[in-house]
């Protein structure tokens, strides 16, 4: 199977739960758990070339121009994690069927669950780090969905809430990290930075590439200092802590570092940063597991601990560290999952996961104690689990590193039997309660299934790890280091008696000492005062969103001409500021000379433009003023070379003074004197400063050679797409996707139109509409004899001319749009000369409907290029006689300007017949006269209706 | 020619933005078409001034850019949409707030007692 398809398969399976569900749980559940098991075995059926040593591949490209690819690749590394991921993914699945309660929207977890599936698996298969990247915030995404899924718990939102921040603030930074290192290595492509160990580590960037790469990393991992995260995200439900907190998300902070490990370690800084905040990680961790009485509290501090370990060991440098680091990431996630399941388990069947309430389950919860039982015993690293076997290994290579690091080590080991223990000796040994919230009895096999599958890899790898793991461990090692050849090593339980068992067994036996003291050790530690996380990280984040409120506050107060200002003027000041301290060429263009009749049409546009400043307050004369300045400007098109903007600029204006007046009738006619005299000096001055720069600066365009690509279109457009109007070959064949999308916007423009005013009238505003009708002042002739007539006999020939300027539009000034406007000007007049009632009853299309078919035609033409093989909208045309006609060209172009035609014509009129329909609607008392002058046949009789009958 | 259209490109925006910049939302309307105008004006005067010469390869060279009409076509259009857009926008403010004032903020509807009765 494709990587891109394994990738790709739980994000299209994402959408599977939402439809299943209605099929039942089981189904659901079902559906969910069959999208990662077919991923799984896409995976496993790589798994012999991965064994071989290859790197399969999968490229695409996709914006190579960024150097963005969609270019997948798989080693050992990347098979171990993608292994993890979709198998104790699947192990999970089958759990939270059983531990979701009927309550709970299952849909939506799955759909989550699926969606951080998809994320996880991206990354570990990208080869391309920008890809990376955006996996890795998916994955941020998506367990923030997942940790705040119980909506009406508060700690599940602020968990949520804190992990976002911390993994998002980390991905920003890693981002920055990444980019840094493709530059030095001269490419986004993973196989390709891994071979430039020297370019990089020698890079002046290096340092800053590797603080911001460790920063993202840290955080996702939960490293020293920002580990604080994570015992808050254990709000979550069970099965998310099992998966994202311990053996997925939190792991993708170590596989970056393992990721990237062959070209950023080595250094003396990678050794103190990584091994440092590894180590003080993993001791911290363990100790604070102690003292916590919430089981998912102290697995979640245990998580921190091994995960401190396992930086430890990757910022070690040596081969032989990477090798235990990789042996430990799989060992950790069989035994920690299953133990964050153990607790789920008994959270759902006592209601409570406080040590301190629990105890004595041993005999009630026969099944329960013996699958928790073997994975903390592995967790403490007791012999003969797997956790033993790696963490003998990490003592050896501390023990080999200095005296800090074997002393911190054993202490961690100590801490870490205390733990384990606890968490086995608190809850299922001690006497039976008779006080727990709930009668604890072991659940069904379908929750315990899947823990009990990953304690039997815990033994079997435990008691036979060079037959369980040993070619899994030999091959990602290798992939990790990229080394032809590993150091010697050895998996086995028993190794002679070395320092690291030594260490081992003093760590065993202080730990069994330290549990025992626990009673007085955790009120000593009680009493002790500690910095609370999440105190600080409240207080930090609440100061940075006053500061943050303030400052907005100070911009932005709401008032939306205070910050329009503020933006202008900021704007003219940047531009002035660049402008004052930069060189200035003057253009060579030489200009136009100033004709008689340019001066004619400055004034005729200036004037007007002008006037509106100072008597913008009568709203009637404001409205003329501008259809005037609109109207100039159409001529001012057609005098500057420029006949299709002038149609399309006189047609708008006409509807938009339409629009406009319409508006009016509702809206009051005046607007009061309001601003005081320094305020409008202010606003007339960011005016004239925003003015004078735009000014300056189309000035400064129009005096130099222009240099672009026009020349193109000018020679290509009759060869190419068979027309001789350069514009509209342009809007329906060259650039023909930018008109599919602008006909969408106009399309959706028209609908949102009717949206809001289907919403206006059923709300307050409707009651006050009709309200106030009797306040609308009313002509005495609603349907004048003269526009009534003369515009009936107007329309066919208007329509005639619309159809007309449609028809040449390809080859004379004219096309879809301007026929659009045109057609809509004629329809409009119908409306305005003989009332709503009479014109909609004429109507026999809704103008959704064509918006519809507009946009549909337009489609339609591009995805007809397809079946010919062509790109989307790429046209064809030829030429065709049809007697009595001249000989003229068809073009499929041409339909897909209908679709243009249609989409303006009807969403223009959506928007003015719905402002129309208002207008209807605040005088209801009015008679509808459906017929005004209609000669209506009655029985034989004619007669002429008079109006407002 | 050009010192011309400059003026007027920067008096529309000038005028535009002074009445964007008013209280009540039927001068901002007539402000953003203004700026509209102003835009407009602007990317069709980016192919540079030429005077009877057509993008219309059936009328003799040379022929002016056709590129920049063409995306200014749709952006008239498209304006049209914006306007009209925010006339109802508008007008739902008026009839649902009571007031056409542009920042409405912390203040009760101008309800009259006649209307409440209703």
């Amino acid at each position: 199977m494709s990587l891109a398809l394994i990738a790709a398969l739980p994000f299209l399976g994402a959408l599977l739960p939402g439809l299943m569900l209605r099929a039942g749980r089981n189904a659901c559940a079902l559906a969910t758990g069959s999208v990662t098991l077919l991923a799984l075995l896409g995976l496993l059926s790589h798994l012999p070339a991965v064994l071989r040593g290859e790197v399969v591949q999968a490229r695409f490209e996709w914006l190579p121009a960024l150097g963005l690819n969609a270019n997948f690749f798989l080693d050992g590394l990347g098979f171990m994690f993608a292994g993890l991921i979709l198998g104790i993914g699947l192990l999970i699945i089958i759990y939270a069927r059983f531990y979701l309660s009927k309550t709970d929207p299952m849909d939506q977890f799955y759909t989550y669950l699926l969606l951080f599936q998809g994320a996880m698996v991206g990354i570990v298969l990208s080869d391309n780090i920008l890809l990376l990247l955006i996996f890795w915030e998916l994955t941020s995404l998506s367990s923030f969905l997942l940790i705040g899924y119980w909506k009406h718990l508060p700690e599940g939102r602020q968990g949520a809430r804190m992990a976002l921040t911390v993994t998002g603030m980390g991905g920003l930074a890693l981002i920055g990290g990444m980019l840094i290192l493709g530059n030095i290595a001269g490419s986004y492509d993973l196989t390709v930075i891994l071979e430039n160990r020297e370019a990089i580590q020698d890079s002046d960037l290096y340092v800053p590439a590797l603080l911001l790469i460790l920063l993202g990393a840290f955080t996702k991992s939960a490293q020293f200092p920002f580990h604080f995260w994570l015992p808050h995200a254990m709000a979550a439900p069970t099965p998310v802590s099992a998966y994202l907190h311990s053996a997925t998300m939190v792991k993708a902070g170590l596989f970056l570092m393992a990721r990237l490990w062959p070209v950023l370690s080595g250094t003396d800084l990678w050794f103190y940063l990584v091994a440092g905040a590894g180590l003080i990680t993993m001791t911290l961790g363990a100790v604070i597991a102690l003292f916590k009485d919430d089981l998912k509290g102290l697995l979640a501090f245990s998580t921190v601990s091994h995960l401190g370990l396992i930086t430890m060991l990757l910022g070690m440098g040596t081969e032989i560290a990477a090798v235990v680091a990789v042996f430990h990431i799989i060992n950790h996630a069989t035994f920690k999952a299953a133990l964050f399941m153990t607790a789920g388990i008994v959270d759902h069947e006592a209601h409570t996961r406080d040590i301190k309430r629990l105890g004595g389950l041993r005999l009630l919860m026969p099944v329960t104690f013996i699958i928790g039982t073997i994975a903390a015993f592995s967790m403490a690293g007791l012999p003969p689990f797997n956790g033993f076997l790696s963490k003998e290994m990490m003592l050896h290579e501390a023990a080999h590193t200095s005296t800090l690091f074997m002393v911190m080590a054993t202490v961690a080991a100590t801490f870490s039997v205390a733990y384990s223990l606890r968490f086995v000796f608190h809850v299922f040994f001690g006497p039976k309660r008779d006080d727990y919230p709930a009668k604890p009895h072991d659940p069904g096999f379908g929750m315990w299934a899947a823990p009990a599958l990953l304690v039997v890899l815990v033994i079997l790898i435990g008691l036979f790890p060079k037959t369980m793991a040993g070619a899994l461990v030999e091959t990602v090692s290798k992939a990790v280091t990229q080394a032809e050849e590993l150091p010697y090593y050895s998996l086995a339980l028993w190794h002679g008696v070395n320092a690291a068992l030594i260490m081992s067994m003093i760590a065993v036996a202080t730990g069994a000492v330290l549990l025992a003291l626990h009673k007085w050790l955790d009120s000593a530690w009680i009493a002790t005062p500690r910095p609370e996380a999440k105190a600080i990280f409240d207080a930090l984040l609440g100061a940075i969103t006053r500061t943050a409120t303030r400052f907005t506050d100070l911009l932005h107060d709401g008032a939306m001409s205070r910050y329009l200002a503020i933006f202008t003027a900021a704007c003219v000041v940047i531009v002035a500021g660049a402008f004052f301290t930069a060189d200035y060429l003057q253009g060579t263009r030489p200009p136009l000379p100033i004709t008689n009749a340019s001066i004619v049409g400055f004034v005729a546009i200036m004037v007007p433009t002008i006037a509106l400043a100072f008597l913008h307050r009568n709203r009637y004369l404001s409205l003329v003023l501008m259809g005037v300045v609109g109207l100039i400007l159409s001529v001012i098109f057609a005098y500057l070379s420029a006949p299709d903007l002038a149609l399309t600029q006189l047609s708008v204006e006409v509807v938009t003074v339409i629009l406009l007046l319409l508006a009016l009738y509702f809206l009051p006619k005046e607007t009061p004197r309001e601003s005081s005299p320094a305020r409008r000096w202010r606003d007339g001055l960011v005016g004239a400063g925003a003015g004078l720069g735009i000014g300056a600066l189309i000035y400064a365009l129009l005096r130099r050679e222009p240099d672009n690509i026009g020349w193109y279109f000018l020679e290509n457009s009759y060869t190419g797409g068979g027309g001789t109007n350069v514009v509209n070959v342009i809007l329906v064949d060259f650039r023909g996707f930018d008109t599919f999308g602008e006909i969408i916007v106009l399309g959706v423009a028209g609908i949102a139109i009717f949206a809001m005013v289907a919403t206006l009238m059923r709300g307050e505003g409707g009651r006050r509409l009709r309200a106030k009708a009797s306040e609308h002042v009313k002509i005495g002739d609603r349907h004048p004899l003269m526009m009534v007539v003369a515009t009936r006999a107007v329309l066919p020939i208007a329509v005639m001319v619309g159809i007309y300027i449609f028809w040449r539009g390809h080859s004379f000034p004219g096309g879809g749009f301007i026929a659009g406007l045109v057609v809509a000007v004629a329809v409009l007049m119908q409306y305005m000369a003989s009332g709503l009632e009479w014109a909609q009853s004429r109507q026999r299309f809704a103008y959704h409907g064509m918006i519809a078919v507009g946009i549909l035609t337009a489609a339609g033409t591009g995805i007809a290029s397809w079946f010919f093989g062509y790109p989307f909208l790429k046209s064809t045309f030829g030429y065709v006689t049809i007697p009595p006609l001249s000989k003229f060209e068809v073009a499929s172009a041409m339909a897909f300007d209908v679709g243009v035609f249609l989409t303006v014509l009807g969403s223009v009129m959506l928007a003015l017949a719905e402002l129309s329909r208002m207008g209807r609607a605040a005088d209801p008392d009015q008679p509808v006269n459906t017929d005004p002058m209609d000669i209506v046949t009655d029985g034989g009789a004619i007669r002429a209706t008079s109006k407002d009958s | 020619m050009e010192l011309l259209v400059a003026i007027i490109i920067g008096s529309l925006t000038a005028v535009g933005t002074y009445l964007m910049l008013r209280l009540r939302t039927f001068p901002v309307i007539v402000g953003l078409s203004l700026l509209a105008y102003a835009v407009n004006f602007f990317l069709f005067a980016s192919g540079r001034l030429m005077l009877n010469s057509p993008p219309l390869l059936y009328v003799e060279g040379p022929h002016t850019d056709g590129l920049p009409q063409a995306l200014t076509l749709t952006a008239i259009v498209i304006a049209f949409g914006m306007t009209a857009v925010a006339v109802i926008m508008a007008l739902t403010a008026y009839l649902n707030g009571g007031s056409d004032k542009l920042d409405m903020q912390n203040e009760a509807p101008e309800v009259t007692p006649e209307e409440r009765g209703q």
